[in-house]
């Protein structure tokens, strides 16, 4: 279903090149693609409409047509606008020269304002100041003993003392004043934005505190309601910011284009995770290239940056492009691909992966094994897998503890995605094709296994 | 250009290469565990038994005696005859946007027109029916306009629609109650991603089952997340049955190990296992899940349902939740919750489309009341509506 925007574009492009020109129709066409897309990664409808039309009038006004690639041209357009509109004027939390500095937290039930309080609590007291938090949830059972843990576990004092929230804002200001700490972190309620009681009762805690930023949580899997949610709370507590939480799943996080483009708040933080460390700056670009489903190839770059020995690296692509890559090598470069988290979270990452391979379990365990028995050949059979013969087979797979079945799979499927590997980097290296899909001919029901691949 | 590419396709190409090299084994073994799964006990000889299967039930579990007391007493005194439950309609959000109101065609009257089929495809998109759904829900109203005649008033619109969309859920299931086990203690197992409501319809539904007499034991399998298990224990004491935890960041497999033995020993009737909430990508956490299952049936018979608490707003990602979490543990069912809301959970009818997996329960609020039966025609009005 996925099926990232460059595999839409190509059937109207292929056409569109023995024509050399874009009609009106052929720009149509592209719109109705980039609609699919974009609905299909939850941005909301009316959102999509304001975009296309945006992407429309650029589209039409660039030479795109005549670029020696109008797909990727279209694509770049594409994604410029989704950056553009997720980007903006980026900001920081505001600092009151009068402290405390106070952040107040709104949101849906569920959407993580408890967790991202805490998380945007330790991430102040790593930046010197001296956070405080609020728990003001009075409503949902051990709301209070939640954010109690979590301040404990961040070494935040946490206050929640009266009767009603607004009360228990209230004395966090004045708790927060008397314990000298200078930023203040109200966790409310959820509350739906329906809710006439309780939105007011956000407003008459916002009256009480008076925020100096105001942020709205929202969970990254929302679907067409985030337009919705984003107004009703913009308009009840004037909303400075948003928190977009449970980014580390697959959603592909329209909602963050439909509450920027209805707010025009900026995205502030991503929340990357349940443990308190997993929290972010928001990357407009990284968004972007995910909710086109172009994968987060720099989030990636990032990674790999601090996991690869760059020299290494670069002896082992260029023995690749020989056709010179040995098991060794492989394992080398798998050892330090693994330290650069689950492989399922790496091929998340890629661009223009199908989604068979994207949503296949990948168990991590197997790439132990596949360690295991190269780590139980001689450096000799690493490097020339033709002298691994029937003994050595046996051998290889009691040192391993695998099977000798085992062993002449994994030699016989790195023998062919070695051959592919080599293929995919030369057509790489000539540079015409950037990385936007597999390799041309690559069809993964020719690995081995038995039947091919049935996912 | 090709210099900063470089990284790019260097790591593209490890990643891939180890990922085509582990693949072909993860789809063998996949369907070596389906085939020995289907008839074969538990005990699969790949994996080893996982160490708190095998753990005592033992002092990680603390049952509060006044807890266990207060059981007993509610068996004793009759039940104040229930509330008139909430209503689907009753108890949507109000001020929802009208989905009527998005068919511009019955302000303008007069017949379906093509304008009209992309005015209700919008309308759709709008409740996260999604795409794929939408067209073929779109396609079956379109075969019942011409049905009813050529020239379909514009004003039979709705109608036909929740015609069109009362059937389609009707043909996923005719049964959508929670099955009881025929004897000994029925468990049902909630699960989803983080934040949808697990917890609180946990409670909402211990609430009805002590309300038709069972005597229910709730598990606070949520090890992880910190206060999960005070939560639980709090809805606990309101409804006044009995509880299972463990310790804060302890072993989840330990707490339903205990519950099923104390399950037992009292004779419990119900027991619910509350777990924590996971993201169906994370791999080991789905793994921690299947473990979870399998501590339960080993208890032959008891497992009855396993539950998908599902968030109303959510938006097309439900599609790979449910995908994922019946891959895993083989969800008999779906709970919607925070339908009182406006979002629609439209995500629901792809979900039944794709997998078969019928919706069972609906939440409508935080409190342990909000909860009813899934009505298809019910449903399908509030969406049309
Ligand atoms: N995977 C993941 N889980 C998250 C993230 N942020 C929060 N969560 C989880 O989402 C669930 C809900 O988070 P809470 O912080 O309790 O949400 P809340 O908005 O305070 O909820 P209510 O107070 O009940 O409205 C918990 O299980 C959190 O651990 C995130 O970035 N990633
Ligand atoms: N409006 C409304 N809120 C609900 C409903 N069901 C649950 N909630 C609220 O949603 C929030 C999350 O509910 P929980 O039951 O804690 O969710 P959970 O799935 O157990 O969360 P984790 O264990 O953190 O993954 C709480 O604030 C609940 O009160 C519902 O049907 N309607
Ligand atoms: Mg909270
Ligand atoms: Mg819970």
């Amino acid at each position: 279903m996925f099926d990232s925007l460059s595999d839409r574009f190509e059937g109207i492009f292929t056409r569109l090149r023995s024509r050399g020109k874009l009609t009106e129709k052929d720009i149509d066409e592209i719109a109705r693609e980039i609609r699919l897309a974009l609905l299909e990664a939850d941005v909301n409808v009316r959102v999509v409409k304001a975009l296309i039309a945006r992407i429309k009038e650029r589209a039409n006004g660039a030479e795109v047509a005549k670029s020696l690639s109008p797909a990727q041209q279209v694509i770049k357009i594409v994604h410029e606008e989704l950056v553009a509109t997720l980007g903006g004027d980026a900001r920081k939390l505001s600092v009151n020269p009068k402290p405390p500095t106070v952040v107040l937290l709104a949101g849906l039930q569920g959407s993580g304002k408890t967790t991202a309080a805490a998380k945007l609590a330790r991430w102040l007291e790593r930046d010197g100041k001296r956070p405080l938090l609020v728990g003001a949830d009075l409503q949902r059972p051990a709301a209070v003993e939640q954010l109690k843990v979590l301040g404990e576990r961040v070494g935040v004092p946490v206050s929640s003392t009266g009767s009603d929230p607004v009360e228990v804002a209230r004395n966090g200001i004045d708790e927060a004043i008397r314990l000298g700490r200078n930023f203040v972190i109200v966790d409310t309620a959820g509350r739906l934005q329906i809710d006439v009681e309780l939105m007011d009762e956000l407003r008459a805690i916002r009256d009480a505190v008076n925020p100096d930023d105001s942020l709205l949580v929202v969970d990254a899997m929302t679907g067409q309601e985030a337009v919705n949610v984003a107004e009703a709370f913009a308009e009840t507590v004037d909303l400075t910011g948003i928190v977009l939480t449970k980014l580390d799943g697959d959603a592909r996080g329209g909602a963050a284009l439909s509450v920027k483009e209805v707010t025009g708040r900026p995205i502030m933080f991503a929340g990357v995770g349940e443990k308190l460390e997993d929290f972010e700056p928001f990357y407009p670009d990284r968004m972007a290239s995910r909710i086109l489903g172009m994968g987060d190839v720099l989030t990636l770059i990032e990674k790999a940056e601090q996991a690869f020995d760059a020299e290494q690296a670069a002896v082992a692509t260029e023995k690749l492009r020989q056709g010179e890559f040995t098991l060794q090598d492989f394992l080398e470069q798998m050892r330090q691909m693994r330290k650069m988290g689950p492989l399922q979270n790496l091929v998340a990452m890629l661009p223009g992966v199908p989604k068979e391979l994207r949503n296949a379990d990948v168990d991590e365990g197997e790439l132990a094994r596949i360690e295991a028995i190269i780590c139980s050949m001689t450096m000799e059979e690493r490097s020339n897998p033709t002298v691994i013969n029937g003994s050595r087979r046996i051998r290889i797979a009691q040192g391993s503890g695998t099977t000798t079945q085992d062993v002449n799979q994994l030699l016989k499927q790195f023998k062919q995605v070695s051959q592919m590997m080599k293929q995919f980097s030369r057509v790489n290296k000539k540079g015409k094709r950037k990385l936007t899909g597999l390799p041309p001919g690559f069809d993964p029901s020719a690995l081995g296994g038995p039947g091919g691949l049935k996912l | 250009m090709s210099e900063s590419l470089a990284p790019i396709v260097l790591i593209g190409i490890f990643v891939l290469a180890a990922f085509l090299l582990v693949l072909p084994r993860i789809v063998r073994s996949r369907e070596a565990s389906r085939d020995g799964g289907a008839t074969a006990a538990p005990s699969r000889p790949s994996t080893p038994p996982p160490l708190a299967e095998a753990a005592p039930a033992a002092a990680t579990t603390e049952v509060p005696p006044e807890l266990v007391e207060e059981i007993e007493s509610i068996e004793v005194v009759e039940e104040a005859p229930p509330d008139e439950p909430p209503r689907l309609r009753d108890r949507i959000g109000k001020t929802r946007a009208s989905f009527a109101g998005l068919l511009g065609v019955l302000r303008r009257g007069g017949k379906i027109d093509a304008a009209a089929w992309d005015e209700l495809e919008e309308a759709l998109l709008l409740a996260d029916v999604g795409m794929t759904t939408t067209q073929s829900v779109v396609d079956g109203v379109k075969a019942r306009a011409a049905a009813a005649g050529a020239d379909a008033d514009a004003d039979a619109l709705p109608d036909l629609l929740r015609a069109e969309i009362t059937e389609r859920l009707e043909a996923t299931a005719t049964d959508r109650s929670l099955h009881h086990a025929a004897e000994g203690p029925t468990v049902w197992l909630m699960v989803g991603v983080n934040g949808v409501g697990k917890t609180t319809t946990t409670a909402k539904i211990a609430k009805r089952e002590i309300a038709d007499g069972n005597k229910v034991l709730l598990a606070a399998a949520d090890t992880f997340r910190a206060a999960a298990a005070d939560q639980l224990a709090k809805w606990a004491d309101r409804l006044g049955c009995a509880l299972v935890r463990g310790q804060d960041g302890g072993d989840p497999g330990a707490v339903v190990f205990d519950a099923m033995d104390a399950a037992t020993a009292r004779r419990t009737d119900v027991v619910i296992v509350d777990t924590a909430g996971r993201l169906h990508t994370k791999v080991n956490l789905m793994r921690e899940l299947e473990k979870l299952k399998r501590i339960v049936e080993r208890t032959p018979g008891a497992l009855q349902e396993v539950l998908l608490v599902l968030d109303a707003s959510t938006g097309q990602n439900g599609l790979t939740q449910a995908r994922e979490f019946a891959g895993a543990v083989d969800i008999t069912g779906v709970v919607l919750t925070k339908l009182d809301g406006t979002a629609k959970g439209g995500v629901v009818l792809a979900i039944e489309d794709e997998f078969q997996v019928p919706v069972k329960l609906v939440g409508l609020g935080e409190g342990a009341d909000d909860l009813v039966p899934f009505d298809p025609a019910e449903f399908a009005a509030a969406l049309v509506e």
